[in-house]
């Protein structure tokens, strides 16, 4: 019957696929987005963040990288906090993203200092020897409209001053792109860094071969800020033995908040006081 | 008995277009996985990899596939009904359209205009371009149909008819977006909303771009080239109707483990392991319809592209539901093991019966004799090797991958760091190169013999050529 009336064919076909579409993507809208999901720290975007976003979607970097944590161990443990649904609402498109070539980024606000940020998306070998990103490095000579992105803020509803709009003038699109960068995860209350328990002892004071793994992990995970001999850079010089080892542990396995130091408690305790010896008995060249 | 006129001219315009696309695609994913392992390849700002991707997925779904469907279905649809195409005007003017299309898709995504949306990155004038594109489509296949002088519609054309409603309601509510300027937009949807809709869409244009069309053409020329019928009618019709039914529920298998509310997450999850049923009813179908020719495997080259395609198919539907479970998915998903399946897809399911319809009508549309079987088997053992070589080395990758971010030391830290395991990438990414430039190859053979079959084929048997 339905094989021989291709307009009753084309209705019943028509029916079939609605019913999924209901049920799945229609009825969710009852649920998010809704005061249940609200969370009092979530602010939007500010015209410099925007922009920043717009950058980000132009060059498509949510095809390598995604943006939501996922309640995990390991993604936990590696990026932070998991994603919750109000964090997004203002991100029109949600940049989620579906396949991690490079690391996600919902947590990256505040994990680096700014002058990292520029540096490594101008020339991300310079900072990570074996990555594959390609350089940002054009962002720097792109000038930003502040007229057009005041349109953006506008369709969006954002709010925002005209003193944010002006401060836009001479800025670049590298700046905003490390605005968002910034901005991104930071809308919950950071975790509080991971707690160490017990007695702060160096495990294998000045071992050799503490200090040798050490130096390898120096050069994979310290160097690009505070120099390949620890001479110093977007991070301080480090002196050996300018701290205790117990306090030396404390700062690189929670960081320093707020003078950009990032947190190393992924590293895991033991390559942690590796790195404390490295920095604290290196012979130095 | 009279022979009704009809339109092959659309068809082959059709093929030369959208292989041409296909090229496109293909020489753009080699371009793109060399720029994993040698990233000074990517030529800031035009050509990175972040603006490249969608164009390489673009190429394919739409210039390849979409293109081969626009010629097929126009073929299918003629005979099937028995009577011409109801408008060659309009078709002549799709044919234009789609090309503008195309290009404006490339050069906007070169240039950046992009909603960031997978498959769906075109923004909105462009997007208004391919609906345009759809509507004149399905007015001409339904039209069609609707003047049939075959009573009974057959099981292709009850694939593509649900294509097209399906595809114009995918497309059209994921396009709800708000512009700011001739080439920017935002999403109507924001956040988790946003996600949903993304998925929902973008799963579904995997069931009505790329399952139930390469379907109405298998089941279309399976039965042609082999010269028996499909094995049963019954599992046709329930393997039909379940699958579009089916398949609508399912976007948020994309979703698992994100904000996404988990009664969606659950009932993605369900209806994707559902849907092994239809898929494989389909795949059963197939693999039965050969009852008694499996020796056609050995001296019908035709054959021998649908049947692995229908077999890559049925991997694709076990390997796709068990994805969808959330423990699996909690470890393979965002690796290298996702692109390993998604290729066996594109370049296994889909272009495997492509290449057959396109072998099939190639005496019909030139009026000649396949220039080379040989070669014809020489272009299938390259993209069967070639596609191999990919979707295996990025299994691998994927597993190896998920097992180092996963890994946690006794103390319950993470034992690797992101870019301890990226540097364990880098040899499977070679080898995924090397796949594509050995399936570039084999597509590069396909093209030779077409066009040598066109300059310089044997004239075919007069009753091919009618």
């Amino acid at each position: 019957m339905w094989e021989k009336k291709p307009v009753l064919f084309l209705l019943l076909a028509t029916a079939a696929i609605l019913v999924g579409t209901i049920i799945t993507m229609v009825l969710p809208f009852a649920w998010v987005n809704t005061e249940g999901d609200r969370i009092a720290t979530v602010t939007p975007y500010t015209p410099l963040q925007q922009a920043g976003r717009d950058v980000y979607i132009r060059e498509g970097c949510n095809n390598c990288h995604t943006q939501t944590v996922r309640p995990l161990v390991a993604d936990v443990l590696r990026y932070g906090e998991y994603s919750k649904s109000g964090e997004f609402v203002y991100d029109r498109p949600h940049l989620w993203g579906s396949r991690r070539t490079g690391p996600d980024l919902a947590r990256l606000g505040g994990k680096y200092p700014d002058a990292w940020h520029y540096q490594h998306m101008a020339a991300p070998v310079s900072m990570i020897p074996k990555s594959n990103m390609p350089a940002y490095a054009f962002l720097k000579d792109n000038q930003l409209d502040p007229g057009y992105i005041r349109k953006c803020m506008d369709v969006l509803g954002f709010p925002y001053t005209e003193a944010e709009i002006s401060a836009l003038n001479g800025k670049t699109e590298m700046d905003a792109m490390v605005a968002y960068m910034q901005k991104l995860g930071t809308g919950i209350p950071k975790a509080a860094a991971a707690a160490v328990i017990g007695d702060l002892k160096n495990p294998f004071p000045k071992d050799a071969t503490a200090i040798r793994a050490g130096e390898q992990l120096f050069a994979q995970n310290c160097a690009a800020c505070h120099g390949e001999h620890g001479d110093g850079g977007i991070g301080p010089e480090l002196e050996p033995e300018s701290y205790q080892d117990a306090e030396l542990f404390q700062m690189i396995y929670s960081g320093i908040t707020d003078n950009g130091m990032p947190a190393f408690s992924a590293l895991g305790s033991t390559k942690v006081w590796q790195l404390v010896n490295y920095v604290n008995y290196r012979k130095e060249h | 008995m009279e022979t009704p006129s009809y339109n092959y001219a659309i068809v082959r315009s059709f093929i030369a277009w959208s292989i041409l696309w296909g090229v496109v695609a293909v020489l753009v994913g080699v371009l793109i996985s060399f720029q994993l392992v040698l990233p000074d390849l990517n030529l800031a700002p035009y050509l990175t990899y972040g603006r490249l991707r969608p164009l390489h997925t673009n190429a394919g779904i739409y210039g390849w596939g979409i293109g081969s469907f626009f010629a097929l279905f126009f073929f299918m649809v003629q005979r099937l009904c028995r009577t011409p195409l109801w408008s060659s005007g309009l078709a002549k003017f799709q044919l234009y359209l789609f090309n503008a299309t195309i290009i404006a898709a490339a050069v906007t995504l070169l240039l950046g205009y992009t909603t960031s949306k997978e498959y769906h990155e075109l923004e909105w004038p462009v997007d208004i371009m391919v609906v345009i594109l759809w509507v004149v489509f399905a007015i001409n296949i339904i039209m069609t149909v609707v003047k049939r002088r075959e009573e009974q519609m057959y099981i292709s054309i009850w694939y593509m008819l649900a294509a097209l409603v399906g595809v114009a309601v995918l497309y059209l509510v994921n396009a709800a977006e708000v512009p700011v300027s001739l080439f920017k937009s935002y999403s109507a949807y924001a956040g988790t909303n946003d996600a949903n809709v993304q998925w929902w869409f973008g799963h579904n244009a995997v069931a009505m771009v790329l399952t139930a069309p390469p379907l109405a053409v298998f089941y279309y020329f399976l039965p042609k080239s082999t010269g028996v019928p499909i094995y049963s009618h019954r599992i046709s019709i329930i393997a039909f109707w379940s699958l579009i039914f089916m398949y609508l529920w399912t976007g948020a298998h994309h979703l698992l483990w994100t904000p996404v509310p988990d009664w969606v997450q659950t009932l993605g999850m369900a209806f994707s392991v559902m849907l092994i049923a239809p898929s494989w009813g389909s795949v059963f179908n197939g693999y039965l319809s050969m009852n008694g020719q499996w020796h056609q495997m050995r001296e019908n080259y035709l054959v021998k592209f649908l049947i692995l395609g229908i077999t890559f198919y049925g991997l694709q539907t076990l390997q796709g539901p068990s994805q969808a479970v959330r423990t699996f998915s909690a470890f393979i998903h965002y690796t290298e093991w996702v692109p390993g399946h998604v290729h066996m897809g594109a370049m296994g399911w889909v272009s495997m019966i492509l290449f057959a319809a396109i072998y099939y009508l190639a005496p019909r549309l030139y009026g000649r004799e396949l220039y080379s079987i040989p070669l014809a088997n020489l272009h299938f053992w390259l993209v069967l090797i070639g596609q191999l070589i990919y979707s295996i080395s990025m299994w691998i990758a994927g597993l190896q991958q998920a097992g180092m971010w996963h890994a946690l030391n006794n103390d319950g830290s993470l034992t690797y760091t992101f870019m301890e395991v990226l540097v364990e990438m880098y040899p499977y990414w070679w080898i995924r190169a090397a796949g594509g430039v050995i399936y570039l190859a084999g597509v590069l053979v396909f093209i030779y013999n077409l066009v040598q079959t066109a300059r310089s084929g044997k004239p075919a048997a007069d009753a091919v050529a009618a």
